[in-house]
Protein backbone atom coordinates (compact mmCIF):
# COMPACT_ATOMS: atom_id res chain seq x y z
CA UNK A 1 0.00 0.00 0.00
CA UNK A 2 0.84 3.42 -0.56
CA UNK A 3 3.02 4.33 2.77
CA UNK A 4 1.86 8.09 2.45
CA UNK A 5 -1.84 7.14 3.52
CA UNK A 6 -2.34 6.39 7.15
CA UNK A 7 -4.11 2.81 8.21
CA UNK A 8 -7.88 3.13 9.32
CA UNK A 9 -7.26 0.17 11.99
CA UNK A 10 -3.50 -1.04 12.60
CA UNK A 11 -2.30 -3.80 14.85
CA UNK A 12 1.23 -3.41 15.88
CA UNK A 13 3.03 -6.15 17.53
CA UNK A 14 0.06 -7.67 19.13
CA UNK A 15 -0.11 -10.67 20.47
CA UNK A 16 -3.03 -13.21 22.19
CA UNK A 17 -3.19 -15.73 24.63
CA UNK A 18 -6.32 -17.95 25.38
CA UNK A 19 -5.58 -19.29 29.12
CA UNK A 20 -1.55 -19.80 27.93
CA UNK A 21 -1.70 -21.08 25.11
CA UNK A 22 -1.11 -18.56 22.48
CA UNK A 23 -3.38 -17.80 19.48
CA UNK A 24 -2.05 -14.58 18.10
CA UNK A 25 2.43 -14.03 17.96
CA UNK A 26 3.86 -10.58 17.33
CA UNK A 27 1.26 -9.71 14.56
CA UNK A 28 1.85 -7.12 12.14
CA UNK A 29 -1.88 -5.72 10.08
CA UNK A 30 -3.13 -2.75 8.67
CA UNK A 31 -5.78 -1.74 7.18
CA UNK A 32 -5.85 1.26 4.80
CA UNK A 33 -9.25 3.49 3.96
CA UNK A 34 -11.20 2.12 0.77
CA UNK A 35 -9.79 -1.26 0.77
CA UNK A 36 -11.59 -4.90 1.46
CA UNK A 37 -9.67 -7.10 2.73
CA UNK A 38 -10.07 -10.83 2.57
CA UNK A 39 -8.62 -12.53 5.89
CA UNK A 40 -8.21 -15.79 5.55
CA UNK A 41 -7.08 -18.93 7.42
CA UNK A 42 -7.90 -21.93 9.15
CA UNK A 43 -10.49 -23.33 11.43
CA UNK A 44 -9.03 -21.70 15.04
CA UNK A 45 -6.22 -19.38 13.09
CA UNK A 46 -7.43 -16.77 15.28
CA UNK A 47 -9.65 -14.47 12.92
CA UNK A 48 -12.44 -14.49 14.88
CA UNK A 49 -10.00 -13.20 18.06
CA UNK A 50 -8.50 -10.30 15.32
CA UNK A 51 -11.52 -8.67 14.58
CA UNK A 52 -12.76 -8.99 18.29
CA UNK A 53 -9.81 -7.14 19.74
CA UNK A 54 -9.84 -4.07 16.86
CA UNK A 55 -13.03 -2.90 17.97
CA UNK A 56 -11.31 -3.60 21.94
CA UNK A 57 -14.04 -6.86 22.89
CA UNK A 58 -10.40 -8.07 23.65
CA UNK A 59 -7.29 -6.95 24.99
CA UNK A 60 -4.21 -7.79 23.81
CA UNK A 61 -1.07 -9.74 25.90
CA UNK A 62 1.50 -7.87 24.17
CA UNK A 63 1.48 -4.69 21.42
CA UNK A 64 -0.30 -1.83 19.81
CA UNK A 65 -4.04 -1.10 18.48
CA UNK A 66 -4.44 2.00 15.97
CA UNK A 67 -7.80 3.22 15.63
CA UNK A 68 -8.35 6.09 13.73
CA UNK A 69 -4.96 7.62 14.16
CA UNK A 70 -5.15 7.02 18.01
CA UNK A 71 -3.34 4.51 20.15
CA UNK A 72 -6.36 2.51 22.26
CA UNK A 73 -5.41 0.70 25.52
CA UNK A 74 -8.72 0.83 27.44
CA UNK A 75 -12.51 0.81 27.34
CA UNK A 76 -13.42 4.33 27.38
CA UNK A 77 -10.69 4.50 24.13
CA UNK A 78 -12.79 2.08 22.25
CA UNK A 79 -16.56 3.78 22.54
CA UNK A 80 -16.18 5.69 19.78
CA UNK A 81 -14.36 3.09 17.44
CA UNK A 82 -17.11 0.80 17.92
CA UNK A 83 -19.40 3.81 16.92
CA UNK A 84 -16.88 4.24 13.43
CA UNK A 85 -16.74 0.10 13.06
CA UNK A 86 -19.45 -2.38 12.82
CA UNK A 87 -18.61 -5.82 13.41
CA UNK A 88 -21.23 -8.48 12.17
CA UNK A 89 -20.47 -11.73 14.34
CA UNK A 90 -20.24 -15.01 13.92
CA UNK A 91 -23.49 -16.20 15.05
CA UNK A 92 -26.47 -13.93 14.18
CA UNK A 93 -28.11 -15.46 17.59
CA UNK A 94 -25.22 -13.36 19.84
CA UNK A 95 -26.47 -10.16 17.84
CA UNK A 96 -30.35 -9.98 17.94
CA UNK A 97 -31.85 -9.73 21.37
CA UNK A 98 -35.09 -7.19 20.90
CA UNK A 99 -38.39 -9.01 20.40
CA UNK A 100 -38.18 -7.10 16.84
CA UNK A 101 -35.97 -6.41 14.33
CA UNK A 102 -37.20 -2.90 14.06
CA UNK A 103 -36.34 -2.57 17.32
CA UNK A 104 -32.60 -4.17 17.27
CA UNK A 105 -32.00 -2.73 14.32
CA UNK A 106 -33.24 0.61 16.02
CA UNK A 107 -30.70 0.04 19.04
CA UNK A 108 -27.25 0.87 18.39
CA UNK A 109 -28.80 4.75 16.23
CA UNK A 110 -30.28 5.16 19.84
CA UNK A 111 -27.64 4.48 22.13
CA UNK A 112 -25.26 6.50 19.45
CA UNK A 113 -27.74 9.52 20.97
CA UNK A 114 -29.23 9.97 17.60
CA UNK A 115 -33.74 10.76 18.86
CA UNK A 116 -36.24 8.44 18.44
CA UNK A 117 -37.66 9.31 15.57
CA UNK A 118 -34.25 9.78 13.67
CA UNK A 119 -33.73 6.14 14.68
CA UNK A 120 -36.76 4.80 13.70
CA UNK A 121 -36.22 6.52 9.81
CA UNK A 122 -32.58 5.33 9.97
CA UNK A 123 -33.77 1.65 11.17
CA UNK A 124 -36.83 1.23 8.78
CA UNK A 125 -34.63 2.57 5.64
CA UNK A 126 -31.50 0.00 6.58
CA UNK A 127 -34.16 -2.83 6.32
CA UNK A 128 -35.24 -1.51 3.13
CA UNK A 129 -32.04 -1.01 1.49
CA UNK A 130 -31.66 -4.88 2.43
CA UNK A 131 -35.13 -5.92 1.54
CA UNK A 132 -35.95 -6.79 4.90
CA UNK A 133 -39.49 -4.24 5.29
CA UNK A 134 -41.63 -6.64 5.78
CA UNK A 135 -39.25 -8.48 8.75
CA UNK A 136 -39.62 -4.97 10.76
CA UNK A 137 -42.41 -6.08 12.98
CA UNK A 138 -41.35 -10.50 12.86
CA UNK A 139 -40.07 -11.74 16.32
CA UNK A 140 -36.14 -11.97 15.50
CA UNK A 141 -35.68 -15.24 17.01
CA UNK A 142 -38.21 -16.84 14.66
CA UNK A 143 -36.49 -15.73 11.76
CA UNK A 144 -34.58 -18.34 9.38
CA UNK A 145 -30.67 -18.24 9.74
CA UNK A 146 -30.64 -16.06 6.38
CA UNK A 147 -33.30 -13.71 7.46
CA UNK A 148 -31.54 -13.66 10.82
CA UNK A 149 -27.74 -12.69 9.13
CA UNK A 150 -29.46 -10.03 7.26
CA UNK A 151 -31.37 -8.66 9.81
CA UNK A 152 -27.87 -8.83 11.92
CA UNK A 153 -26.18 -6.84 8.85
CA UNK A 154 -28.96 -4.60 9.22
CA UNK A 155 -28.44 -3.52 13.26
CA UNK A 156 -24.57 -2.78 12.14
CA UNK A 157 -25.61 -0.87 9.22
CA UNK A 158 -27.44 1.40 10.84
CA UNK A 159 -25.08 3.04 13.09
CA UNK A 160 -23.54 4.00 9.72
CA UNK A 161 -19.95 3.27 10.04
CA UNK A 162 -17.01 3.49 8.45
CA UNK A 163 -15.52 0.17 8.58
CA UNK A 164 -17.08 -2.79 8.63
CA UNK A 165 -15.75 -6.61 9.97
CA UNK A 166 -17.69 -9.15 8.71
CA UNK A 167 -17.45 -12.43 10.40
CA UNK A 168 -18.07 -14.70 7.34
CA UNK A 169 -21.39 -13.27 6.61
CA UNK A 170 -22.16 -16.18 3.90
CA UNK A 171 -21.59 -18.88 5.98
CA UNK A 172 -25.17 -20.71 6.13
CA UNK A 173 -26.87 -18.63 3.44
CA UNK A 174 -28.14 -20.28 0.73
CA UNK A 175 -26.67 -19.47 -2.84
CA UNK A 176 -29.17 -17.26 -3.81
CA UNK A 177 -29.17 -15.07 -0.32
CA UNK A 178 -25.38 -15.28 -0.56
CA UNK A 179 -25.38 -13.87 -3.84
CA UNK A 180 -27.87 -11.36 -2.96
CA UNK A 181 -25.78 -10.18 0.18
CA UNK A 182 -22.96 -9.97 -1.87
CA UNK A 183 -24.00 -7.70 -4.78
CA UNK A 184 -25.51 -5.99 -1.74
CA UNK A 185 -21.85 -5.39 -0.12
CA UNK A 186 -20.18 -4.40 -3.43
CA UNK A 187 -22.78 -1.43 -3.93
CA UNK A 188 -21.30 0.04 -0.10
CA UNK A 189 -18.06 2.21 -0.22
CA UNK A 190 -17.18 1.79 3.35
CA UNK A 191 -13.68 -0.26 4.28
CA UNK A 192 -14.02 -3.65 4.98
CA UNK A 193 -12.13 -6.61 6.48
CA UNK A 194 -14.04 -10.01 5.20
CA UNK A 195 -13.26 -13.23 7.39
CA UNK A 196 -14.73 -16.10 4.95
CA UNK A 197 -14.35 -19.11 3.61
CA UNK A 198 -16.25 -18.58 0.37
CA UNK A 199 -14.15 -18.39 -2.66
CA UNK A 200 -16.74 -16.64 -4.81
CA UNK A 201 -17.70 -14.47 -2.25
CA UNK A 202 -14.12 -13.02 -1.77
CA UNK A 203 -13.33 -13.42 -5.44
CA UNK A 204 -16.18 -10.72 -6.23
CA UNK A 205 -15.28 -8.44 -3.33
CA UNK A 206 -11.88 -8.47 -1.75
CA UNK A 207 -9.28 -5.63 -3.10
CA UNK A 208 -6.53 -7.82 -1.25
CA UNK A 209 -6.05 -11.07 0.77
CA UNK A 210 -4.07 -11.91 4.57
CA UNK A 211 -3.54 -15.44 5.51
CA UNK A 212 -3.12 -16.06 9.03
CA UNK A 213 -1.39 -19.17 9.80
CA UNK A 214 0.88 -19.82 13.56
CA UNK A 215 -0.99 -16.61 14.88
CA UNK A 216 1.11 -14.36 12.58
CA UNK A 217 0.49 -12.99 8.77
CA UNK A 218 1.60 -15.80 6.35
CA UNK A 219 3.21 -14.68 3.03
CA UNK B 1 -19.19 -24.55 15.53
CA UNK B 2 -22.00 -22.30 13.61
CA UNK B 3 -25.11 -22.91 14.12
CA UNK B 4 -25.97 -24.06 10.90
CA UNK B 5 -28.49 -26.73 12.34
CA UNK B 6 -31.67 -25.19 11.92
CA UNK B 7 -32.84 -23.78 15.36
CA UNK B 8 -36.33 -25.93 16.70
CA UNK B 9 -39.45 -23.60 17.05
CA UNK B 10 -38.97 -23.31 20.53
CA UNK B 11 -40.95 -20.74 22.18
CA UNK B 12 -41.87 -22.81 25.16
CA UNK B 13 -45.50 -19.93 25.68
CA UNK B 14 -46.33 -17.51 22.97
CA UNK B 15 -46.99 -14.07 23.78
CA UNK B 16 -50.02 -12.53 24.86
CA UNK B 17 -51.95 -9.70 23.41
CA UNK B 18 -54.09 -7.64 25.14
CA UNK B 19 -57.16 -5.70 23.91
CA UNK B 20 -56.22 -2.30 22.69
CA UNK B 21 -57.49 -0.27 25.43
CA UNK B 22 -54.79 -2.41 27.63
CA UNK B 23 -52.16 -1.27 25.18
CA UNK B 24 -53.31 2.05 25.31
CA UNK B 25 -52.09 2.42 29.13
CA UNK B 26 -48.98 3.26 30.30
CA UNK B 27 -46.62 0.31 30.81
CA UNK B 28 -45.89 2.08 34.52
CA UNK B 29 -49.85 2.16 34.97
CA UNK B 30 -50.29 -1.26 34.71
CA UNK B 31 -47.15 -2.59 37.02
CA UNK B 32 -48.21 -0.31 39.66
CA UNK B 33 -51.97 -1.54 39.78
CA UNK B 34 -50.62 -4.84 39.48
CA UNK B 35 -48.24 -4.73 42.19
CA UNK B 36 -51.02 -2.47 44.25
CA UNK B 37 -53.70 -5.05 43.57
CA UNK B 38 -51.51 -8.13 45.02
CA UNK B 39 -50.97 -6.02 48.55
CA UNK B 40 -54.20 -5.51 48.84
CA UNK B 41 -55.46 -8.70 47.85
CA UNK B 42 -52.86 -10.58 50.31
CA UNK B 43 -53.82 -8.27 53.01
CA UNK B 44 -57.97 -9.43 52.68
CA UNK B 45 -59.18 -11.56 55.72
CA UNK B 46 -62.91 -12.14 54.69
CA UNK B 47 -64.05 -14.71 52.20
CA UNK B 48 -66.56 -12.52 50.55
CA UNK B 49 -63.99 -9.18 50.00
CA UNK B 50 -61.78 -12.10 48.51
CA UNK B 51 -64.38 -13.91 46.13
CA UNK B 52 -65.32 -9.68 44.85
CA UNK B 53 -61.29 -9.44 44.61
CA UNK B 54 -61.44 -12.49 41.91
CA UNK B 55 -64.89 -11.35 40.42
CA UNK B 56 -62.91 -7.69 39.77
CA UNK B 57 -59.95 -9.80 38.33
CA UNK B 58 -62.32 -12.31 36.22
CA UNK B 59 -63.95 -8.86 35.18
CA UNK B 60 -60.87 -7.28 34.00
CA UNK B 61 -59.96 -11.13 32.42
CA UNK B 62 -63.31 -10.93 29.96
CA UNK B 63 -62.17 -6.84 28.93
CA UNK B 64 -58.69 -7.83 28.01
CA UNK B 65 -60.04 -10.36 25.75
CA UNK B 66 -56.91 -12.41 25.63
CA UNK B 67 -56.41 -15.32 23.65
CA UNK B 68 -58.20 -18.00 26.18
CA UNK B 69 -55.92 -20.94 25.47
CA UNK B 70 -52.60 -19.14 25.75
CA UNK B 71 -54.32 -17.98 29.20
CA UNK B 72 -55.34 -21.24 30.01
CA UNK B 73 -51.76 -22.49 29.76
CA UNK B 74 -50.18 -20.21 31.88
CA UNK B 75 -52.67 -20.65 34.48
CA UNK B 76 -51.95 -24.21 34.40
CA UNK B 77 -48.98 -24.28 35.94
CA UNK B 78 -50.34 -22.58 39.10
CA UNK B 79 -53.66 -24.25 39.59
CA UNK B 80 -51.88 -28.00 39.66
CA UNK B 81 -49.77 -26.83 42.70
CA UNK B 82 -53.07 -24.49 44.17
CA UNK B 83 -55.31 -28.16 43.44
CA UNK B 84 -53.23 -30.44 45.78
CA UNK B 85 -53.61 -27.35 48.60
CA UNK B 86 -57.60 -27.28 48.27
CA UNK B 87 -57.79 -31.17 48.56
CA UNK B 88 -55.14 -31.46 51.29
CA UNK B 89 -55.70 -28.37 53.72
CA UNK B 90 -59.60 -29.53 54.63
CA UNK B 91 -57.84 -32.36 56.30
CA UNK B 92 -54.79 -30.94 57.94
CA UNK B 93 -56.84 -27.64 59.55
CA UNK B 94 -58.43 -28.74 62.96
CA UNK B 95 -61.61 -27.34 63.56
CA UNK B 96 -65.18 -28.42 63.26
CA UNK B 97 -66.31 -31.45 61.33
CA UNK B 98 -67.30 -30.97 57.40
CA UNK B 99 -67.30 -34.60 56.76
CA UNK B 100 -65.17 -37.18 57.00
CA UNK B 101 -63.75 -39.86 54.51
CA UNK B 102 -62.80 -43.40 56.55
CA UNK B 103 -60.46 -41.80 59.12
CA UNK B 104 -60.04 -38.51 57.82
CA UNK B 105 -61.78 -35.72 59.11
CA UNK B 106 -62.80 -32.35 56.97
CA UNK B 107 -63.01 -29.49 58.66
CA UNK B 108 -65.12 -26.08 57.95
CA UNK B 109 -62.29 -23.95 58.93
CA UNK B 110 -59.88 -25.65 56.47
CA UNK B 111 -62.74 -25.69 53.88
CA UNK B 112 -63.07 -21.70 54.39
CA UNK B 113 -59.08 -21.21 54.49
CA UNK B 114 -58.79 -23.24 50.99
CA UNK B 115 -61.58 -21.14 49.53
CA UNK B 116 -60.00 -18.25 50.64
CA UNK B 117 -56.46 -18.63 49.48
CA UNK B 118 -57.91 -20.22 45.98
CA UNK B 119 -59.50 -16.96 45.85
CA UNK B 120 -56.84 -14.77 46.54
CA UNK B 121 -54.05 -16.55 44.45
CA UNK B 122 -56.40 -16.64 41.62
CA UNK B 123 -57.35 -12.82 41.44
CA UNK B 124 -53.51 -12.03 41.97
CA UNK B 125 -52.18 -14.63 39.26
CA UNK B 126 -54.94 -13.67 36.77
CA UNK B 127 -54.43 -9.08 37.31
CA UNK B 128 -50.59 -10.11 36.67
CA UNK B 129 -51.04 -12.14 33.86
CA UNK B 130 -53.09 -9.69 32.23
CA UNK B 131 -51.33 -6.58 33.08
CA UNK B 132 -47.69 -7.43 33.31
CA UNK B 133 -47.88 -10.41 31.23
CA UNK B 134 -48.76 -8.83 27.95
CA UNK B 135 -45.97 -6.67 28.48
CA UNK B 136 -42.79 -7.43 25.87
CA UNK B 137 -39.82 -7.96 27.65
CA UNK B 138 -38.36 -4.48 26.85
CA UNK B 139 -40.89 -2.78 27.48
CA UNK B 140 -41.23 -4.36 30.88
CA UNK B 141 -37.95 -3.68 31.66
CA UNK B 142 -37.95 0.25 30.18
CA UNK B 143 -41.49 0.53 32.51
CA UNK B 144 -39.38 -0.45 35.81
CA UNK B 145 -36.19 1.88 34.90
CA UNK B 146 -38.58 4.40 34.82
CA UNK B 147 -40.42 3.73 38.21
CA UNK B 148 -37.16 3.55 39.82
CA UNK B 149 -35.12 -0.03 39.47
CA UNK B 150 -31.60 0.26 39.06
CA UNK B 151 -29.95 -0.66 35.48
CA UNK B 152 -28.16 -3.74 36.28
CA UNK B 153 -31.53 -5.54 37.41
CA UNK B 154 -33.21 -4.21 34.81
CA UNK B 155 -30.65 -5.32 32.68
CA UNK B 156 -30.77 -8.75 34.40
CA UNK B 157 -33.71 -9.45 33.89
CA UNK B 158 -33.83 -8.38 30.14
CA UNK B 159 -31.10 -10.98 29.28
CA UNK B 160 -32.45 -13.42 31.72
CA UNK B 161 -35.95 -13.51 29.62
CA UNK B 162 -33.68 -13.65 26.40
CA UNK B 163 -31.75 -16.18 27.89
CA UNK B 164 -33.78 -18.41 28.74
CA UNK B 165 -35.38 -18.86 25.16
CA UNK B 166 -31.78 -19.69 23.45
CA UNK B 167 -30.93 -22.35 26.47
CA UNK B 168 -34.11 -23.98 25.76
CA UNK B 169 -32.83 -24.31 22.55
CA UNK B 170 -29.59 -25.47 23.05
CA UNK B 171 -31.39 -28.00 25.41
CA UNK B 172 -33.48 -29.20 22.91
CA UNK B 173 -30.34 -29.55 20.50
CA UNK B 174 -28.13 -31.51 22.65
CA UNK B 175 -31.17 -33.58 23.71
CA UNK B 176 -31.28 -34.43 20.03
CA UNK B 177 -27.52 -35.02 19.74
CA UNK B 178 -27.76 -37.71 22.84
CA UNK B 179 -31.10 -39.34 20.92
CA UNK B 180 -29.09 -39.53 17.58
CA UNK B 181 -26.83 -41.49 19.22
CA UNK B 182 -29.10 -43.76 20.89
CA UNK B 183 -29.15 -43.00 24.07
CA UNK B 184 -32.24 -44.09 26.35
CA UNK B 185 -32.47 -42.98 29.64
CA UNK B 186 -32.41 -45.29 32.63
CA UNK B 187 -32.25 -45.74 35.97
CA UNK B 188 -28.55 -46.34 35.85
CA UNK B 189 -25.25 -44.26 36.60
CA UNK B 190 -24.56 -44.02 32.73
CA UNK B 191 -28.28 -42.45 32.61
CA UNK B 192 -27.25 -39.77 35.57
CA UNK B 193 -23.85 -39.34 34.65
CA UNK B 194 -24.96 -38.31 30.78
CA UNK B 195 -27.36 -36.05 32.75
CA UNK B 196 -24.96 -34.34 34.27
CA UNK B 197 -22.79 -33.92 31.20
CA UNK B 198 -25.83 -32.10 29.89
CA UNK B 199 -26.40 -30.00 32.53
CA UNK B 200 -22.99 -28.76 32.44
CA UNK B 201 -22.42 -28.20 28.83
CA UNK B 202 -25.80 -26.66 28.99
CA UNK B 203 -24.51 -23.63 31.79
CA UNK B 204 -21.04 -23.71 29.86
CA UNK B 205 -22.38 -22.69 26.75
CA UNK B 206 -25.36 -20.21 28.00
CA UNK B 207 -22.73 -18.52 29.85
CA UNK B 208 -20.88 -18.08 27.07
CA UNK B 209 -23.33 -17.24 24.81
CA UNK B 210 -24.82 -14.55 27.58
CA UNK B 211 -20.97 -13.21 26.90
CA UNK B 212 -20.83 -13.27 23.14
CA UNK B 213 -24.48 -11.08 23.50
CA UNK B 214 -23.32 -8.19 25.84
CA UNK B 215 -19.91 -8.21 23.66
CA UNK B 216 -22.31 -7.95 20.58
CA UNK B 217 -24.16 -5.05 22.37
CA UNK B 218 -21.14 -2.91 23.47
CA UNK B 219 -20.44 -3.10 20.09
CA UNK B 220 -23.48 -1.25 19.25
CA UNK B 221 -22.83 1.38 21.66
CA UNK B 222 -24.52 0.20 24.46
CA UNK B 223 -23.10 1.34 27.79
CA UNK B 224 -25.64 0.15 30.66
CA UNK B 225 -28.81 2.02 29.57
CA UNK B 226 -31.68 1.24 27.65
CA UNK B 227 -33.37 3.51 25.19
CA UNK B 228 -36.54 2.94 23.05
CA UNK B 229 -37.93 3.84 20.22
CA UNK B 230 -41.03 4.36 21.83
CA UNK B 231 -41.00 6.10 25.43
CA UNK B 232 -44.96 6.05 26.02
CA UNK B 233 -45.88 8.76 27.85
CA UNK B 234 -48.39 8.95 30.98
CA UNK B 235 -51.94 10.48 29.94
CA UNK B 236 -54.82 11.88 31.69
CA UNK B 237 -56.47 8.69 30.85
CA UNK B 238 -54.02 6.70 32.33
CA UNK B 239 -54.24 9.07 35.87
CA UNK B 240 -58.06 8.66 35.50
CA UNK B 241 -57.72 4.68 35.37
CA UNK B 242 -55.60 5.43 38.31
CA UNK B 243 -57.88 6.65 40.10
CA UNK B 244 -60.36 4.39 39.45
CA UNK B 245 -58.45 1.56 40.38
CA UNK B 246 -57.53 3.06 43.44
CA UNK B 247 -61.42 3.50 44.84
CA UNK B 248 -61.93 -0.36 43.66
CA UNK B 249 -59.44 -1.40 45.88
CA UNK B 250 -60.25 1.55 48.51
CA UNK B 251 -63.69 -0.28 48.19
CA UNK B 252 -62.52 -4.16 48.33
CA UNK B 253 -60.66 -3.05 51.47
CA UNK B 254 -63.23 -1.29 53.12
CA UNK B 255 -65.39 -4.19 52.31
CA UNK B 256 -62.96 -6.52 54.23
CA UNK B 257 -63.01 -4.58 56.54
CA UNK B 258 -67.13 -4.38 57.50
CA UNK B 259 -68.30 -7.48 55.73
CA UNK B 260 -70.64 -8.91 58.50
CA UNK B 261 -69.64 -12.53 59.32
CA UNK B 262 -73.58 -13.57 59.08
CA UNK B 263 -74.07 -12.20 55.69
CA UNK B 264 -71.19 -14.17 54.73
CA UNK B 265 -72.73 -17.67 56.61
CA UNK B 266 -75.88 -16.99 54.98
CA UNK B 267 -73.83 -16.30 50.97
CA UNK B 268 -72.24 -20.03 51.21
N1 LIG C 1 -13.46 -18.50 24.62
C1 LIG C 1 -12.33 -19.16 24.29
N2 LIG C 1 -11.62 -19.77 25.25
C2 LIG C 1 -10.47 -20.42 24.97
N3 LIG C 1 -9.96 -20.53 23.74
C3 LIG C 1 -10.63 -19.96 22.73
C4 LIG C 1 -11.84 -19.23 22.95
N4 LIG C 1 -12.28 -18.76 21.77
C5 LIG C 1 -11.38 -19.15 20.86
N5 LIG C 1 -10.38 -19.87 21.42
C6 LIG C 1 -9.23 -20.44 20.74
O1 LIG C 1 -8.58 -19.41 20.04
C7 LIG C 1 -8.18 -19.85 18.78
C8 LIG C 1 -8.65 -18.88 17.72
O2 LIG C 1 -10.04 -18.86 17.71
P1 LIG C 1 -10.85 -17.97 16.66
O3 LIG C 1 -10.32 -16.60 16.68
O4 LIG C 1 -12.30 -18.13 16.98
O5 LIG C 1 -10.51 -18.69 15.28
P2 LIG C 1 -11.18 -18.54 13.85
O6 LIG C 1 -12.19 -17.47 13.91
O7 LIG C 1 -10.03 -18.21 12.94
O8 LIG C 1 -11.75 -19.86 13.51
C9 LIG C 1 -8.72 -21.25 18.60
O9 LIG C 1 -7.64 -22.16 18.72
C10 LIG C 1 -9.68 -21.44 19.72
O10 LIG C 1 -9.56 -22.74 20.21
MG1 LIG D 1 -14.21 -17.47 13.67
Amino acid sequence: MTPMIAPLLELQRVSFDYHGQRVLHELDFQVYPGERVALIGANGAGKTTLLHLLVGLKRPSAGQIIAFGRVRMCEADFYDVRARVGLLFQDADDQLFCPTALEDVAFGPLNLGRSPQQARADALATLETLGLREFAERVTYRLSAGEKRLVALATVLAMRPEVLLLDEPTTGLDDATAARLTAYLATLEQTMLLVSHDGPFLAQLATRAVRLAGGTVAH
Amino acid sequence: MTTTVPTPPATPLPPLRGADWLLAHDPRLRLLAAGLFALVVVSLNQLSSSGAALALALGLTVAARLDARALARRLLALTGFLLIMLLTLPFTTPGTSWFTLGSLSASTAGRDLALLILCKATAVMLTLTILVGTLDPLAFAQALGRLGVPHRLTQLLLLTIRQIHLIDAESIRLRQALRARAFVPRTDWQTWRTYGWLIGMLLVRSFARAERLLEAMRCRGFRGRFYRLDTPTWRTADSLAALGWLLLLGGLLWFDQHADVQALGAML
